[in-house]
């Protein structure tokens, strides 16, 4: 370590030193096969790392080559049309899509936000239907959204609800489908408002709600839309549940919220998708590049959102 | 003392001064009781979702079991519920779930793992906090997205490497390697969790004995942190088996009971997808087997997701 201070004479500072090689070769010496095999195994990882980033950029890239040259105003003012494809577009399908997206706002700001304050502030969580809806908020997040489409189907169009083939039923769905994303998200801002802003509220003669209203809620609010934005972002590209509560595909004049025969922009990719002929497929592709605008817009600007707002306590 | 038992006002000399107050709220407060019950209302709204999912799952299925005995529908292979004579022998859209999962499995639990040990042991703090967030956007790109990929991009490049794919526009394997790019986030990130939660002193010790970093990895960190990883390959496995545009786009519909990379086939979901859009009338036998076949998947990612839940929590109660 400390070279210059070796005491003695030249003999033993080159012994010190032949000591200090012998010693650091002998320590630092792995085995060759152990090196090369530990190099082989990084190249592994590093290739795995590359093969993911690769199929991403491959996905992008591939819908803006195949799908650029029809991405023009036309694709976002026509209609949809199984003769012309020149001519065809997807304006009734992104209005569909902007109302069923609407009808899921609506929905889940109030019912996300509700649940997840009353799971973090009210419920006590050892009883036993508290524990039970978390487990079951926890349980739902897994359910594949065709099953949420089956649900759409058999309670909400028919069944129950009887609301019919209509938009309003796709953004009940929707929102049913996308609930827990919101409620863990809302769950988590919550729990990182410190106890102590609570005690202080509380404390000076503040309501359990005046608490939660005044204090709490704006606290979280940044984390709150987070969860919002990416359960948005969730519902945007959800096709599954909404082929079953009937998103028609070809139609050609914008939809109403009550209004029967609605389609979606994710639906329509489908449809154009799942059609043989190349032009198609193109038209799908350019719909493809309008939803990863839309969805990196939105994921960035959440990003943004936590980055500008987040509170260190 | 003294002082500070008067700024309290409550306890002992000052409080002769004026009456002890009692604490309690001046009012019963209904607003506030108003208020929780409603929240309360909303958390419940998740409960009735489960309910009316198994509601919705359970009527029509108990139906359908009134007209196809169960051995027909879990023995039997030949899957034809639309046609006449009808046949419903599910066993062949269950393997068609199957061998779509698989190959998707085979693609993702390799990379995302590989991806993981990286992640959690090689890289540096700056290339983790770009590479995660870019790997997990793969997990948030819409489905008919990727599926449309897999067609134009994905079977072309795969024929290069497979000629068998040439002669069919439908492949399992296709359908799988496009789920397994969906899935290998799911993998990556929750696998990376649980070995960023394996305590450093465990890497420590393992590098104080002359092990390589490797090793560690591989034999320390890895085994220590393999209820997480177990957790996030079920997590992942029952996002494929549920995954419908996929397999829509990519794996056809044509029943075939073949686990081959290039057989078109149809899985479960993929069956609902095409028979439930159809304009079908409600208590015909065709209605009723979309259901049944729902009902099977449920309890299918249920399990799976009651699995994965149990193994997260083990995990977080080992190290946190």
């Amino acid at each position: 370590m400390n070279r210059m201070k070796t005491p003695g004479s030249e003999r033993t500072r080159l012994a010190t030193a032949g000591a200090r090689a012998v010693t650091t070769t002998s320590l630092s010496k792995q085995p060759a096969k152990d090196r090369i095999k530990g190099n082989i195994f990084m190249a592994l990882l590093l290739l795995a790392v590359t093969i993911a980033l690769i199929g991403l950029t491959a996905l992008v890239v591939q819908a803006i080559i195949e799908g650029g040259p029809r991405f023009n105003l036309e694709l976002f003012t026509n209609p949809p049309s199984s003769l012309n494809v020149e001519d065809a577009g997807f304006r009734p399908a992104l209005i569909g899509t902007l109302y069923l997206i609407l009808g899921v706002v609506l929905l889940i700001v109030p019912l996300g936000v509700g649940s997840a304050v009353y799971l973090e502030e009210y419920a006590d969580g050892n009883r036993w239907w508290n524990k039970m809806i978390e487990l079951n908020i926890q349980n739902l997040a897994g359910v594949p959204s065709i099953i949420y489409g089956i649900l759409g189907l058999a309670f909400i169009v028919r069944g129950p609800l009887d609301l019919g083939f209509i938009l309003a039923a796709g953004s009940l769905t929707l929102a049913l489908l996308v609930l827990p994303v919101v409620i863990l998200a809302a769950r988590e801002a919550l729990r990182a408002v410190p106890p102590s802003v609570r005690e202080g509220s509380l404390a000076l003669g503040a309501t359990e709600w005046q608490t939660i209203r005044k204090q709490v809620l704006p606290a979280a609010i940044p984390g709150i839309a987070t969860g919002v934005i990416l359960a948005i972002s969730r519902a945007i590209g959800e096709t599954a549940p909404l082929l079953l509560v009937g998103a028609t595909t070809f139609v050609t004049f914008n939809p109403t919220f009550f209004g029967e025969n609605f389609s979606a922009l994710p639906v329509l990719i489908f449809q154009y998708a799942s059609r043989p002929q190349e032009e198609f497929k193109v038209l799908a592709a350019a719909g493809v590049i309008v939803m990863l605008i839309v969805l990196l817009a939105m994921n960035s600007f959440a990003v943004w959102l936590r980055n500008r707002y987040e509170q260190q306590w | 003392m003294e002082a500070s038992d008067a700024t309290i006002g409550y306890s002992g000399n000052s409080g002769a001064a004026s009456p002890p107050r009692s604490l309690e709220a001046s009012s019963p407060r209904y607003g506030e009781k108003i208020i929780k019950a409603l929240l309360a209302a909303c958390a419940i709204v998740s409960v009735l979702t489960t309910t009316g999912i198994v509601i919705s799952l359970l009527l029509p299925t108990i139906s359908f079991f009134g007209e196809v005995s169960l051995t027909d529908f879990f023995f039997h292979s030949d899957w034809a519920p639309t046609f006449s004579p009808a046949t419903f022998g599910v066993l062949s859209i269950v393997i068609g779930t199957l061998s779509t999962t698989l190959w998707g499995m085979l693609f993702a639990v390799p990379i995302g793992l590989m991806i993981a040990i990286w992640l959690s042991e090689y890289a540096s703090p700056r290339g983790r906090k770009i590479v995660k967030p870019v790997i997990e956007v793969l997990a948030g790109i819409p489905t008919v997205a990727i599926g449309l990929f897999a067609i134009t991009a994905l079977k072309p490049f795969l024929e290069n490497f497979i000629p068998a794919l040439e002669s069919t526009p439908f492949a399992a394997g296709v359908a799988g390697i496009a789920i397994g790019l969906m899935i290998t986030p799911i993998i990556a990130s929750i696998s990376d969790d649980a070995m960023r939660s394996v305590p450093g002193g465990l890497r420590e010790a393992a590098y104080g004995l002359g092990a390589t970093r490797m090793k560690v990895a591989t034999r320390v960190v890895f085994p220590a942190a393999i209820s997480g990883i177990v957790a996030s390959i079920v997590l992942a496995g029952s996002r494929a088996i549920g995954e419908t545009m996929i397999v829509l786009l990519a794996a056809g519909s044509q029943a075939t009971t073949s686990f081959a990379f290039a057989s078109p086939v149809q899985t479960m979901t993929a069956f609902i997808g095409t028979t439930a859009t159809g304009d079908i009338g409600t208590g015909t036998i065709t209605y009723d087997t979309i259901f049944a076949v729902g009902s099977l998947l449920f309890v299918m990612t249920l399990a799976m997701n009651v699995v994965a839940i149990r193994l997260v929590r083990r995990f977080r109660e080992v190290y946190e």
